[in-house]
């Protein structure tokens, strides 16, 4: 089999490890089973069913991509090909907290760069990386749908507005 | 100086107005249900309601399509993915007037008929907004006004929020369907339409958030009132969404056809540090600049395209002196080769070499030929894929080069920027893999 590209998160790890057992929590459990009773077909749930698994797991590892696709019938591959379509679907673990700063034309003119930056030069990783501790991870994403209070960061499922070097610096310390 | 005007955004200011309580009985589809549903869609053509989405397609009409008696339920989707950069309208109703949109959902789905369930498909950053949405349904719900038997008129209606997950392109129609379904969100061939074959198979009618939220408006003071707000064709309140380099950026409210320059000077403040204006965005992203010297127009459909952009979203970006053209340009040219969907080539491939061109003209490895090559690219991707994409990648590069194709040769010639421009970006850093 040939090998996949480096930059593929999957290259090294590609099968899933079968003897890790995963299950949904029953809170998660219960969230699904509600699902499928408000689409009419069972491949519909993919998309939540996967934002549930992140919820729990934190990313969409190997193991959950099986998980999902026996929970829907549907093949690793297709599950695969959903995840990696998807922007906020992670393929590898992400730091605690996920610091998703905008960087779109309208952040960009008000100094989202400069966030970006400031960010990656204090926490000491290059874009996409998470720091040692597992505490947090910078990556630049596309328009949030907030322009009129650029520029915006997103904290893991947060909005924070109206930001700027500064402010950054006061709310890193606080996430803890 | 035209006034704002608070039709849309009339409980926006009221405390708690994400509450069934504040927002009132659903009056307007108590009306609605009272009605024939053909007569709530004459209602909603004579209104002249165009989709507030983006392609102005009278909404009335996109209804009268769906065939009657199909053999498999209609489908309603609202388009709640708001990815358009620019574009933060949507979001003010989502999250502080949800009634606004639900109560038009019931309106817009009995209307089109046989709708046993609605989605909205709301993008997966706006988990706040879900929540609040899902919060409303359950308030909703429990008034019974969704569910079985609504207002006693025998319609059976419910509304589910689906979250997408970031992919700018599941705001196009059919890639938003492809992604209900539980799919890549890859436009489809048209035809068939999403009017006869849509989501799961069955006809669908996809429209946007605000679009929604104007129906309850219509059906409470008819269509009349809606063609008083704005010039024939063009009728109703209008969200614009300023943003950039404003000192007041927001969404502002105002009837259909609000003059650009009025808007930006006189109610956004003018330009931040009283800068010279460069060029303005009117309609997100996707729409060609126009110049400080094109934008006493009016914000409508019609005007805007008259003028050689397009009003879409309305999603305003207001440039200054400041900034590099070049680098704003390679900055959405990214953004467009970030989000295609890699279906067709022409796309797939030309918005990525837009973006390479922009960036090495940017880095001072540009060549002479390379405004010209960018055109001509452009060329091979306008027009030549399955969704609007491609077209609106290119809309950008094309608008900007034949306008400021001086600043484009100057970063040739002497590589760097225009004196008093700047880049916003540093060129050291890495890029992360995706």
């Amino acid at each position: 089999m040939a090998d996949l590209h480096p930059d593929n998160p999957y290259a090294k790890d590609r099968f899933p490890d079968r003897a890790k057992k995963i299950e949904f929590p029953p809170e998660h459990k219960a969230r699904f089973d509600h699902l499928l009773t408000r689409y009419p077909t069972k491949e519909a749930c993919l998309l939540p069913t996967l934002h549930l698994a992140q919820e729990v797991w934190g990313w969409i590892s190997p193991e959950v991509v099986h998980y999902v696709g026996d929970l829907l019938d549907l093949s690793p591959a297709q599950v695969f090909g959903v995840v990696s379509f998807y922007n906020m679907y992670n393929q590898k673990p992400v730091g605690k907290y996920h610091l998703q700063v905008c960087t779109n034309l309208s952040c960009m003119v008000s100094n989202a760069y400069d966030i970006y930056d400031h960010l990656c030069d204090r926490l000491k990783i290059n874009p996409g990386e998470t720091t040692k501790d597992g505490l947090y991870t910078v990556v630049e994403v596309e328009c949030l749908g907030s322009c009129g209070t650029a520029p915006v960061v997103q904290i893991n499922n947060d909005y924070h507005e109206n930001m700027d070097v500064a402010k950054m610096d006061a709310l890193l310390p606080t996430l803890k | 100086m035209t006034d704002p005007i608070k039709v849309l955004t009339a409980n926006i200011d009221k405390p708690n107005s994400a509450s069934i309580d504040t927002y009132g009985d659903y009056k307007a589809a108590r009306k609605a249900l009272a009605m024939k549903p053909e007569d709530v869609v004459n209602l909603v053509k004579d209104s002249e309601l165009r989709g507030r989405g983006g392609a102005g397609f009278p909404t009335g009409m996109k209804w009268s399509f769906v065939p009657k008696n199909a053999p498999k339920p209609t489908y309603l989707l609202c388009n709640a993915d708001e990815s358009e950069p620019g574009t933060f309208k949507d979001r003010v109703i989502i999250e502080q007037d949800p009634h606004l949109l639900i109560e038009g959902m019931v309106i817009a789905a009995f209307a089109i008929g046989s709708c046993p369930m609605a989605y909205i498909y709301i993008r997966g950053e706006f988990y706040f907004g879900a929540t609040v949405l899902d919060k409303a349904l359950e308030e909703a719900r429990a008034k019974g006004f969704l569910g079985k038997n609504i207002f006693g008129s025998g319609f059976d209606f419910d509304i589910t929020v689906h979250r997408g997950a970031g992919a700018y392109i599941c705001g196009e129609e059919t890639g938003l369907i492809e992604s209900v379904e539980g799919h890549r969100g890859q436009p489809r061939v048209k035809p068939p339409f999403p009017a006869v074959v849509g989501v799961f198979g069955g006809p669908t009618v996809v429209n946007n958030v605000e679009t929604l939220a104007c129906v309850p408006l219509i059906v409470n003071n008819g269509a009349e009132w809606f063609k008083g707000f704005g010039s024939p064709k063009n009728t109703g309140p209008k969200l614009y969404c300023v943003s950039g380099n404003v000192k007041k950026p927001g969404v502002y409210e105002f009837p259909m056809g609000m003059n650009l320059k009025e808007l930006i000077y006189d109610h956004c403040g003018g330009i931040t540090g009283d800068r010279q204006l460069k060029a303005v965005i009117p309609g997100g992203a996707s729409a060609p600049m126009l110049l400080p010297n094109e934008i006493d127009l009016p914000l409508n459909f019609d005007a805007v395209m008259k003028a050689g952009s397009m009003l879409g979203s309305a999603g305003i970006i207001v440039l200054d002196e400041s900034v590099c053209i070049v680098d704003a340009v390679w900055r959405l040219a990214k953004f467009f080769a970030h989000e295609s969907c890699g279906q067709c080539t022409p796309c797939r491939e030309g918005t990525n070499w837009l973006e390479s061109i922009l960036d090495r003209m940017e880095r001072g490895e540009g060549r002479t030929q390379d405004a010209d090559l960018l055109l001509d690219m452009a060329d091979n991707i306008g027009g030549k894929s399955l969704c609007a994409l491609g077209d609106a990648a290119i809309g950008p590069v094309i608008s900007s080069v034949k306008k400021f194709r001086d600043e484009y040769f100057y970063h040739v010639t002497h590589k760097s920027c225009l004196p008093g421009t700047r880049r916003y970006r540093r060129l050291d850093m890495p890029v992360a893999a995706h």
